[in-house]
Protein backbone atom coordinates (compact mmCIF):
# COMPACT_ATOMS: atom_id res chain seq x y z
CA UNK A 1 0.00 0.00 0.00
CA UNK A 2 1.86 3.05 -0.97
CA UNK A 3 1.54 5.98 1.57
CA UNK A 4 0.90 9.31 0.79
CA UNK A 5 1.30 12.26 2.80
CA UNK A 6 2.05 16.07 2.91
CA UNK A 7 2.41 18.41 -0.73
CA UNK A 8 2.06 16.76 -3.60
CA UNK A 9 1.05 13.41 -1.82
CA UNK A 10 -1.64 13.19 -5.11
CA UNK A 11 1.53 13.02 -7.59
CA UNK A 12 4.23 9.81 -8.14
CA UNK A 13 7.14 9.82 -6.58
CA UNK A 14 9.54 13.42 -7.58
CA UNK A 15 12.55 13.03 -9.24
CA UNK A 16 15.77 14.48 -8.07
CA UNK A 17 15.11 17.60 -10.68
CA UNK A 18 12.13 17.82 -9.47
CA UNK A 19 12.85 17.81 -5.94
CA UNK A 20 15.68 20.38 -6.81
CA UNK A 21 12.86 22.52 -8.51
CA UNK A 22 11.09 22.51 -4.98
CA UNK A 23 13.85 22.97 -2.69
CA UNK A 24 14.67 26.03 -4.97
CA UNK A 25 11.10 27.26 -4.27
CA UNK A 26 11.60 26.99 -1.07
CA UNK A 27 15.11 28.50 -0.58
CA UNK A 28 13.41 31.64 -2.79
CA UNK A 29 11.31 32.30 -0.75
CA UNK A 30 13.63 32.46 2.40
CA UNK A 31 12.62 28.84 4.39
CA UNK A 32 14.64 26.87 6.08
CA UNK A 33 14.83 23.03 4.69
CA UNK A 34 15.24 20.41 7.01
CA UNK A 35 15.47 16.23 6.32
CA UNK A 36 13.06 14.06 8.27
CA UNK A 37 12.88 10.23 8.39
CA UNK A 38 11.30 7.37 10.45
CA UNK A 39 10.38 3.68 9.68
CA UNK A 40 7.12 3.83 11.30
CA UNK A 41 4.96 5.35 8.70
CA UNK A 42 1.31 5.23 10.98
CA UNK A 43 -0.27 8.58 9.75
CA UNK A 44 -0.47 9.57 13.53
CA UNK A 45 3.41 9.58 13.48
CA UNK A 46 4.02 13.28 13.28
CA UNK A 47 7.10 13.56 14.93
CA UNK A 48 10.11 11.68 12.01
CA UNK A 49 13.71 12.16 13.07
CA UNK A 50 15.55 14.73 11.65
CA UNK A 51 18.63 13.95 9.90
CA UNK A 52 21.60 16.69 10.75
CA UNK A 53 20.54 20.05 11.56
CA UNK A 54 17.71 22.43 10.00
CA UNK A 55 19.71 24.27 7.08
CA UNK A 56 19.14 27.70 7.68
CA UNK A 57 21.16 30.16 5.01
CA UNK A 58 21.71 27.65 2.37
CA UNK A 59 21.37 29.30 -1.12
CA UNK A 60 21.11 26.84 -3.61
CA UNK A 61 19.66 23.72 -3.42
CA UNK A 62 22.84 21.50 -4.40
CA UNK A 63 23.83 21.77 -0.16
CA UNK A 64 20.63 20.43 0.10
CA UNK A 65 20.76 17.48 -2.31
CA UNK A 66 24.19 16.88 -0.81
CA UNK A 67 22.71 16.10 2.75
CA UNK A 68 19.72 14.04 1.32
CA UNK A 69 21.60 11.63 -0.61
CA UNK A 70 23.47 11.28 2.39
CA UNK A 71 20.48 10.48 4.39
CA UNK A 72 19.49 8.32 1.92
CA UNK A 73 22.40 6.23 2.49
CA UNK A 74 22.35 5.91 5.66
CA UNK A 75 18.97 4.82 5.53
CA UNK A 76 18.51 3.24 2.21
CA UNK A 77 14.77 2.17 3.06
CA UNK A 78 13.50 4.22 5.66
CA UNK A 79 10.78 6.83 4.40
CA UNK A 80 12.47 10.23 3.95
CA UNK A 81 10.48 13.73 3.89
CA UNK A 82 12.06 16.90 2.91
CA UNK A 83 10.35 20.33 5.66
CA UNK A 84 10.48 23.86 5.15
CA UNK A 85 10.23 26.13 7.54
CA UNK A 86 9.00 29.32 7.55
CA UNK A 87 10.72 31.24 10.65
CA UNK A 88 8.73 34.76 9.80
CA UNK A 89 6.98 36.03 13.13
CA UNK A 90 3.94 35.04 13.33
CA UNK A 91 4.25 32.21 10.79
CA UNK A 92 6.96 30.04 12.77
CA UNK A 93 6.09 26.67 11.42
CA UNK A 94 6.47 23.72 8.82
CA UNK A 95 5.15 25.22 5.48
CA UNK A 96 5.67 22.32 3.13
CA UNK A 97 6.70 19.06 3.44
CA UNK A 98 6.77 16.38 0.60
CA UNK A 99 8.33 12.41 0.81
CA UNK A 100 11.38 12.05 -0.96
CA UNK A 101 11.68 7.96 -0.27
CA UNK A 102 10.08 5.41 0.41
CA UNK A 103 10.97 1.84 0.99
CA UNK A 104 10.88 -0.45 -1.72
CA UNK A 105 7.43 -2.62 -0.44
CA UNK A 106 5.29 -1.16 1.93
CA UNK A 107 3.31 -3.81 3.13
CA UNK A 108 0.07 -1.77 4.47
CA UNK A 109 -2.03 -1.54 7.36
CA UNK A 110 -4.06 -4.16 9.32
CA UNK A 111 -7.29 -3.28 11.07
CA UNK A 112 -7.05 -3.76 14.72
CA UNK A 113 -10.29 -4.61 16.56
CA UNK A 114 -10.98 -4.61 20.18
CA UNK A 115 -13.40 -5.25 22.54
CA UNK A 116 -14.53 -2.97 25.20
CA UNK A 117 -17.43 -2.77 27.06
CA UNK A 118 -19.65 -5.74 26.30
CA UNK A 119 -20.11 -5.47 22.95
CA UNK A 120 -18.13 -2.34 21.93
CA UNK A 121 -15.81 -2.11 19.52
CA UNK A 122 -12.74 -0.05 19.18
CA UNK A 123 -11.20 0.23 15.93
CA UNK A 124 -7.05 1.29 15.14
CA UNK A 125 -4.95 0.39 12.34
CA UNK A 126 -1.38 -1.00 12.63
CA UNK A 127 1.44 -1.13 10.23
CA UNK A 128 2.20 -4.91 9.50
CA UNK A 129 5.81 -3.98 9.86
CA UNK A 130 5.75 -2.32 13.18
CA UNK A 131 3.66 -5.01 14.37
CA UNK A 132 6.75 -7.46 13.27
CA UNK A 133 10.19 -5.78 13.42
CA UNK A 134 11.54 -3.49 16.03
CA UNK A 135 13.12 -0.11 15.34
CA UNK A 136 15.99 -0.38 12.80
CA UNK A 137 15.00 -3.53 11.46
CA UNK A 138 12.26 -2.86 9.75
CA UNK A 139 11.68 -2.81 5.44
CA UNK A 140 14.97 -4.58 5.06
CA UNK B 1 32.44 33.34 8.35
CA UNK B 2 30.69 36.25 6.04
CA UNK B 3 28.57 35.88 3.76
CA UNK B 4 28.84 38.43 0.86
CA UNK B 5 26.17 38.82 -2.15
CA UNK B 6 26.83 40.37 -5.40
CA UNK B 7 25.22 42.89 -6.49
CA UNK B 8 24.86 41.62 -9.45
CA UNK B 9 22.82 38.94 -8.13
CA UNK B 10 19.60 39.88 -9.69
CA UNK B 11 20.61 40.28 -13.22
CA UNK B 12 20.08 37.02 -15.12
CA UNK B 13 23.39 35.06 -16.18
CA UNK B 14 24.86 35.95 -19.72
CA UNK B 15 22.29 33.85 -21.67
CA UNK B 16 24.19 32.12 -24.88
CA UNK B 17 24.32 33.60 -28.52
CA UNK B 18 21.60 32.95 -30.91
CA UNK B 19 21.33 29.38 -31.87
CA UNK B 20 23.48 28.17 -35.17
CA UNK B 21 24.87 32.12 -35.61
CA UNK B 22 27.96 30.48 -34.45
CA UNK B 23 29.91 33.53 -34.95
CA UNK B 24 32.03 34.05 -32.30
CA UNK B 25 31.34 38.23 -32.07
CA UNK B 26 27.57 37.50 -31.87
CA UNK B 27 28.23 35.09 -29.18
CA UNK B 28 31.12 37.87 -27.07
CA UNK B 29 28.36 40.55 -27.64
CA UNK B 30 25.74 38.91 -26.54
CA UNK B 31 27.10 37.26 -23.06
CA UNK B 32 28.26 40.86 -21.67
CA UNK B 33 31.87 39.94 -20.50
CA UNK B 34 33.48 42.51 -22.72
CA UNK B 35 31.50 45.04 -20.37
CA UNK B 36 32.69 42.72 -17.45
CA UNK B 37 36.43 43.20 -18.11
CA UNK B 38 36.24 46.71 -19.14
CA UNK B 39 34.80 46.98 -15.45
CA UNK B 40 37.37 45.35 -14.05
CA UNK B 41 40.06 47.14 -16.19
CA UNK B 42 38.36 50.15 -14.59
CA UNK B 43 37.80 49.46 -11.38
CA UNK B 44 41.21 47.16 -10.67
CA UNK B 45 44.67 48.92 -10.26
CA UNK B 46 47.54 46.45 -11.92
CA UNK B 47 47.78 43.28 -11.25
CA UNK B 48 47.89 42.17 -14.85
CA UNK B 49 48.42 38.28 -14.53
CA UNK B 50 45.15 38.38 -13.10
CA UNK B 51 43.02 40.04 -15.21
CA UNK B 52 44.92 38.05 -18.05
CA UNK B 53 43.40 34.51 -16.05
CA UNK B 54 40.67 36.06 -16.26
CA UNK B 55 40.04 36.72 -19.33
CA UNK B 56 41.84 33.36 -20.34
CA UNK B 57 38.85 32.07 -18.33
CA UNK B 58 36.19 34.24 -19.67
CA UNK B 59 37.25 33.23 -23.43
CA UNK B 60 36.99 29.20 -22.10
CA UNK B 61 33.82 29.26 -20.89
CA UNK B 62 32.45 31.07 -23.53
CA UNK B 63 33.89 28.77 -26.10
CA UNK B 64 32.43 25.80 -23.97
CA UNK B 65 28.70 27.66 -24.75
CA UNK B 66 29.69 27.43 -28.51
CA UNK B 67 30.85 23.77 -28.58
CA UNK B 68 28.37 22.79 -26.59
CA UNK B 69 25.68 24.44 -29.08
CA UNK B 70 27.01 22.61 -32.21
CA UNK B 71 27.18 19.28 -30.03
CA UNK B 72 30.96 18.93 -29.26
CA UNK B 73 31.70 17.64 -26.10
CA UNK B 74 31.90 20.42 -23.42
CA UNK B 75 33.22 19.18 -19.39
CA UNK B 76 33.23 22.35 -17.59
CA UNK B 77 36.23 23.20 -16.52
CA UNK B 78 37.73 23.08 -13.27
CA UNK B 79 37.80 26.85 -11.34
CA UNK B 80 39.16 26.17 -7.98
CA UNK B 81 41.80 28.28 -7.59
CA UNK B 82 44.47 29.46 -5.34
CA UNK B 83 45.47 33.26 -4.96
CA UNK B 84 49.04 34.02 -3.56
CA UNK B 85 50.69 37.23 -2.90
CA UNK B 86 51.90 39.61 -0.25
CA UNK B 87 49.66 41.43 2.10
CA UNK B 88 47.31 44.21 0.34
CA UNK B 89 47.12 42.76 -3.03
CA UNK B 90 44.07 42.57 -3.20
CA UNK B 91 43.22 39.12 -2.73
CA UNK B 92 39.65 39.36 -1.21
CA UNK B 93 38.66 42.02 -3.41
CA UNK B 94 39.12 40.17 -6.67
CA UNK B 95 38.00 37.21 -5.21
CA UNK B 96 34.85 39.00 -4.57
CA UNK B 97 34.64 40.12 -7.69
CA UNK B 98 35.04 36.24 -9.07
CA UNK B 99 31.94 35.51 -7.70
CA UNK B 100 30.30 38.02 -9.59
CA UNK B 101 32.09 37.63 -12.87
CA UNK B 102 32.00 33.58 -12.78
CA UNK B 103 27.70 33.97 -12.05
CA UNK B 104 27.66 36.65 -15.11
CA UNK B 105 29.49 33.70 -17.61
CA UNK B 106 26.82 31.38 -15.74
CA UNK B 107 29.23 29.02 -14.31
CA UNK B 108 27.80 29.50 -10.73
CA UNK B 109 23.96 29.55 -10.20
CA UNK B 110 24.07 32.23 -7.32
CA UNK B 111 26.97 34.35 -7.43
CA UNK B 112 27.61 35.05 -3.47
CA UNK B 113 30.57 34.66 -1.92
CA UNK B 114 31.17 32.85 1.34
CA UNK B 115 34.18 34.08 3.34
CA UNK B 116 35.69 31.61 5.54
CA UNK B 117 39.02 31.22 7.63
CA UNK B 118 40.50 27.94 9.85
CA UNK B 119 37.89 28.54 12.81
CA UNK B 120 35.04 28.34 10.30
CA UNK B 121 36.09 24.66 8.73
CA UNK B 122 38.16 23.09 12.17
CA UNK B 123 36.09 22.04 14.99
CA UNK B 124 37.65 21.35 18.43
CA UNK B 125 37.23 18.01 19.49
CA UNK B 126 37.01 14.81 17.56
CA UNK B 127 33.72 14.47 15.14
CA UNK B 128 33.13 18.10 15.33
CA UNK B 129 34.78 19.32 12.31
CA UNK B 130 33.29 17.40 9.28
CA UNK B 131 29.91 18.67 10.38
CA UNK B 132 31.15 21.90 10.36
CA UNK B 133 32.82 21.53 7.53
CA UNK B 134 30.12 20.40 5.70
CA UNK B 135 27.96 23.13 6.74
CA UNK B 136 29.81 25.81 5.37
CA UNK B 137 30.14 23.83 2.11
CA UNK B 138 26.59 23.41 2.20
CA UNK B 139 26.15 27.32 2.70
CA UNK B 140 28.69 28.28 -0.21
CA UNK B 141 27.47 25.63 -2.91
CA UNK B 142 25.73 27.52 -6.27
CA UNK B 143 28.43 29.75 -4.96
CA UNK B 144 32.00 30.86 -4.56
CA UNK B 145 33.84 29.29 -0.80
CA UNK B 146 36.59 31.65 -0.25
CA UNK B 147 39.27 30.01 2.28
CA UNK B 148 41.50 32.94 3.41
CA UNK B 149 44.66 32.13 5.05
CA UNK B 150 44.45 28.41 3.93
CA UNK B 151 47.66 27.14 4.81
CA UNK B 152 46.09 27.53 8.46
CA UNK B 153 44.11 24.35 8.16
CA UNK B 154 47.72 22.00 8.21
CA UNK B 155 49.52 22.29 11.22
CA UNK B 156 52.37 19.96 10.72
CA UNK B 157 53.48 20.67 14.25
CA UNK B 158 50.08 18.78 16.04
CA UNK B 159 49.90 15.55 13.72
CA UNK B 160 46.35 15.22 15.81
CA UNK B 161 45.06 18.16 14.63
CA UNK B 162 41.85 18.49 12.89
CA UNK B 163 42.62 20.67 9.97
CA UNK B 164 43.55 17.47 8.22
CA UNK B 165 39.76 16.00 8.16
CA UNK B 166 38.75 19.92 6.60
CA UNK B 167 41.18 19.35 4.27
CA UNK B 168 39.87 15.66 3.11
CA UNK B 169 36.15 16.78 3.33
CA UNK B 170 36.92 20.23 1.19
CA UNK B 171 38.85 17.50 -1.72
CA UNK B 172 36.35 15.02 -1.71
CA UNK B 173 33.84 17.72 -2.63
CA UNK B 174 35.85 20.12 -4.63
CA UNK B 175 36.63 16.81 -6.88
CA UNK B 176 32.78 15.78 -7.27
CA UNK B 177 30.75 18.93 -7.42
CA UNK B 178 32.72 20.92 -9.90
CA UNK B 179 30.11 22.42 -10.84
CA UNK B 180 28.14 22.94 -7.53
CA UNK B 181 30.86 25.00 -6.19
CA UNK B 182 33.97 27.05 -6.69
CA UNK B 183 36.68 27.22 -4.42
CA UNK B 184 39.51 29.92 -4.00
CA UNK B 185 42.48 29.16 -1.15
CA UNK B 186 43.72 32.68 -0.44
CA UNK B 187 47.24 33.30 1.31
CA UNK B 188 51.18 34.72 1.54
CA UNK B 189 52.92 33.23 -1.22
CA UNK B 190 55.45 31.51 0.63
CA UNK B 191 52.99 29.72 2.90
CA UNK B 192 51.12 28.41 0.65
CA UNK B 193 54.03 26.93 -1.49
CA UNK B 194 54.70 24.78 1.93
CA UNK B 195 51.00 24.39 2.59
CA UNK B 196 51.03 22.45 -1.13
CA UNK B 197 54.21 20.61 -0.67
CA UNK B 198 52.75 19.01 1.86
CA UNK B 199 49.36 18.72 0.43
CA UNK B 200 49.95 17.90 -3.05
CA UNK B 201 46.41 16.44 -3.20
CA UNK B 202 44.76 20.00 -2.86
CA UNK B 203 47.48 21.28 -5.53
CA UNK B 204 46.09 19.01 -7.89
CA UNK B 205 42.83 19.35 -7.66
CA UNK B 206 43.26 23.36 -7.82
CA UNK B 207 44.12 24.68 -11.86
CA UNK B 208 44.38 28.00 -11.15
CA UNK B 209 47.58 29.69 -9.35
CA UNK B 210 47.54 33.02 -9.61
CA UNK B 211 50.26 35.32 -8.33
CA UNK B 212 49.43 38.37 -7.20
CA UNK B 213 52.47 41.08 -7.88
CA UNK B 214 53.28 43.80 -5.49
CA UNK B 215 52.32 47.08 -6.33
CA UNK B 216 54.44 49.75 -8.29
CA UNK B 217 54.39 53.50 -6.26
CA UNK B 218 52.34 54.78 -9.76
CA UNK B 219 50.05 52.03 -9.10
CA UNK B 220 49.62 52.86 -5.53
CA UNK B 221 48.55 56.50 -6.39
CA UNK B 222 46.21 55.49 -8.88
CA UNK B 223 44.26 53.05 -5.75
CA UNK B 224 44.65 56.42 -3.51
CA UNK B 225 42.71 58.38 -5.76
CA UNK B 226 39.91 55.43 -6.08
CA UNK B 227 39.74 54.90 -2.56
CA UNK B 228 39.37 58.64 -2.25
CA UNK B 229 36.87 58.92 -4.67
CA UNK B 230 34.80 56.48 -2.69
CA UNK B 231 35.35 58.55 0.49
CA UNK B 232 34.19 61.33 -1.05
CA UNK B 233 37.34 63.41 -0.51
CA UNK B 234 40.26 64.46 -2.46
CA UNK B 235 43.41 65.66 -2.31
CA UNK B 236 44.82 69.18 -3.18
CA UNK B 237 47.25 69.44 -5.75
CA UNK B 238 50.13 70.20 -2.94
CA UNK B 239 48.82 67.36 -0.93
CA UNK B 240 49.41 64.90 -3.60
CA UNK B 241 52.96 65.65 -4.07
CA UNK B 242 53.45 64.89 -0.83
CA UNK B 243 51.50 61.97 -0.83
CA UNK B 244 53.85 60.61 -3.32
CA UNK B 245 57.09 61.34 -1.39
CA UNK B 246 55.00 59.43 1.59
CA UNK B 247 54.25 56.48 -0.41
CA UNK B 248 57.86 56.39 -1.47
CA UNK B 249 59.33 56.66 2.45
CA UNK B 250 56.57 54.56 3.47
CA UNK B 251 57.18 51.30 0.82
CA UNK B 252 61.03 51.29 1.53
CA UNK B 253 59.98 50.81 5.51
CA UNK B 254 58.84 47.02 7.13
CA UNK B 255 55.91 45.90 7.13
CA UNK B 256 54.56 47.65 3.77
CA UNK B 257 51.27 46.45 3.09
CA UNK B 258 50.51 47.60 -0.34
CA UNK B 259 46.91 48.93 -1.07
CA UNK B 260 46.18 48.03 2.45
CA UNK B 261 49.14 50.77 3.48
CA UNK B 262 47.34 53.30 1.88
CA UNK B 263 44.25 52.50 3.20
CA UNK B 264 45.43 53.18 6.66
CA UNK B 265 47.48 56.41 5.44
CA UNK B 266 44.21 57.73 4.02
CA UNK B 267 42.01 57.19 7.13
CA UNK B 268 44.63 58.39 9.29
CA UNK B 269 44.70 61.71 6.75
CA UNK B 270 41.16 61.88 7.52
CA UNK B 271 41.27 62.04 11.25
CA UNK B 272 44.04 64.81 10.96
CA UNK B 273 41.89 66.90 8.63
CA UNK B 274 39.15 66.14 10.80
CA UNK B 275 40.82 67.61 13.78
CA UNK B 276 42.87 70.49 11.82
CA UNK B 277 39.00 71.61 10.72
CA UNK B 278 37.63 71.36 14.57
CA UNK B 279 41.07 72.70 16.13
CA UNK B 280 40.50 75.93 13.19
CA UNK B 281 36.97 76.72 14.48
CA UNK B 282 34.80 79.02 12.33
CA UNK B 283 33.19 78.55 9.05
CA UNK B 284 33.74 75.61 6.89
CA UNK B 285 32.25 74.77 3.26
CA UNK B 286 31.93 71.98 1.21
CA UNK B 287 35.75 72.36 0.13
CA UNK B 288 37.55 72.28 3.25
CA UNK B 289 35.29 69.40 4.08
CA UNK B 290 36.37 67.35 0.83
CA UNK B 291 40.16 68.32 0.98
CA UNK B 292 42.86 66.94 2.37
CA UNK B 293 46.01 69.54 2.09
CA UNK B 294 49.50 68.83 2.30
CA UNK B 295 49.57 69.21 6.63
CA UNK B 296 47.48 66.40 7.07
CA UNK B 297 49.98 64.14 5.31
CA UNK B 298 52.83 65.53 6.83
CA UNK B 299 51.83 65.07 10.12
CA UNK B 300 52.51 61.41 9.85
CA UNK B 301 55.49 59.51 11.35
CA UNK B 302 56.59 58.31 8.04
CA UNK B 303 57.91 61.47 7.39
CA UNK B 304 59.30 62.16 10.97
CA UNK B 305 62.04 59.58 10.07
CA UNK B 306 61.07 56.71 13.49
CA UNK B 307 60.66 53.98 10.45
CA UNK B 308 60.33 51.33 13.04
CA UNK B 309 56.95 52.43 14.75
CA UNK B 310 55.43 53.64 11.53
CA UNK B 311 51.55 52.51 9.59
CA UNK B 312 49.82 50.79 11.92
CA UNK B 313 51.66 51.92 15.06
CA UNK B 314 51.58 55.67 13.11
CA UNK B 315 49.06 57.43 15.54
CA UNK B 316 48.42 60.66 14.40
CA UNK B 317 50.29 63.63 16.69
CA UNK B 318 47.27 65.83 17.00
CA UNK B 319 43.97 63.40 17.35
CA UNK B 320 41.36 65.32 18.96
CA UNK B 321 39.35 62.69 21.46
CA UNK B 322 35.92 63.63 22.22
CA UNK B 323 35.81 63.33 25.82
CA UNK B 324 32.44 61.64 26.17
CA UNK B 325 34.82 58.83 24.53
CA UNK B 326 37.03 58.51 27.39
CA UNK B 327 36.64 56.03 29.98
Amino acid sequence: MRITQGTFSFLPDLSDEQIIKQVDYCLAKGWAVGIEYTDDPHPRNVYWEMFGNPMFDLRDAAGIMLELNSCRKTYPSHYIRLIAFDSTHTVESVVLSFIVQRPREEPGFRLVRQEVDGRSMRYSIESYVTQSQPEGARYQ
Amino acid sequence: MTVIDTPVAEQAPAQQATAGAGSLKSALAASGIADLLAQLERELVGLAPVKSRIRDIAALLLVDRLRQDRGLSAAPPSLHMCFSGNPGTGKTTVAMRMAQILHRLGYVRRGHLVAVTRDDLVGQYIGHTAPKTREVLKKAMGGVLFIDEAYYLYRPENERDYGQEAIEILLQIMENQRDDLVVILAGYKDRMDRFFESNPGMSSRIAHHIDFPDYGAGELERIADLMLADMQYRFDDQAKQVFRQYLERRMAMPHFANARSVRNALDRARLRHASRLLAAGGEVDDEALVTITAPDLLASRVFAGTADTADIHDSPERTWEPSCCKP
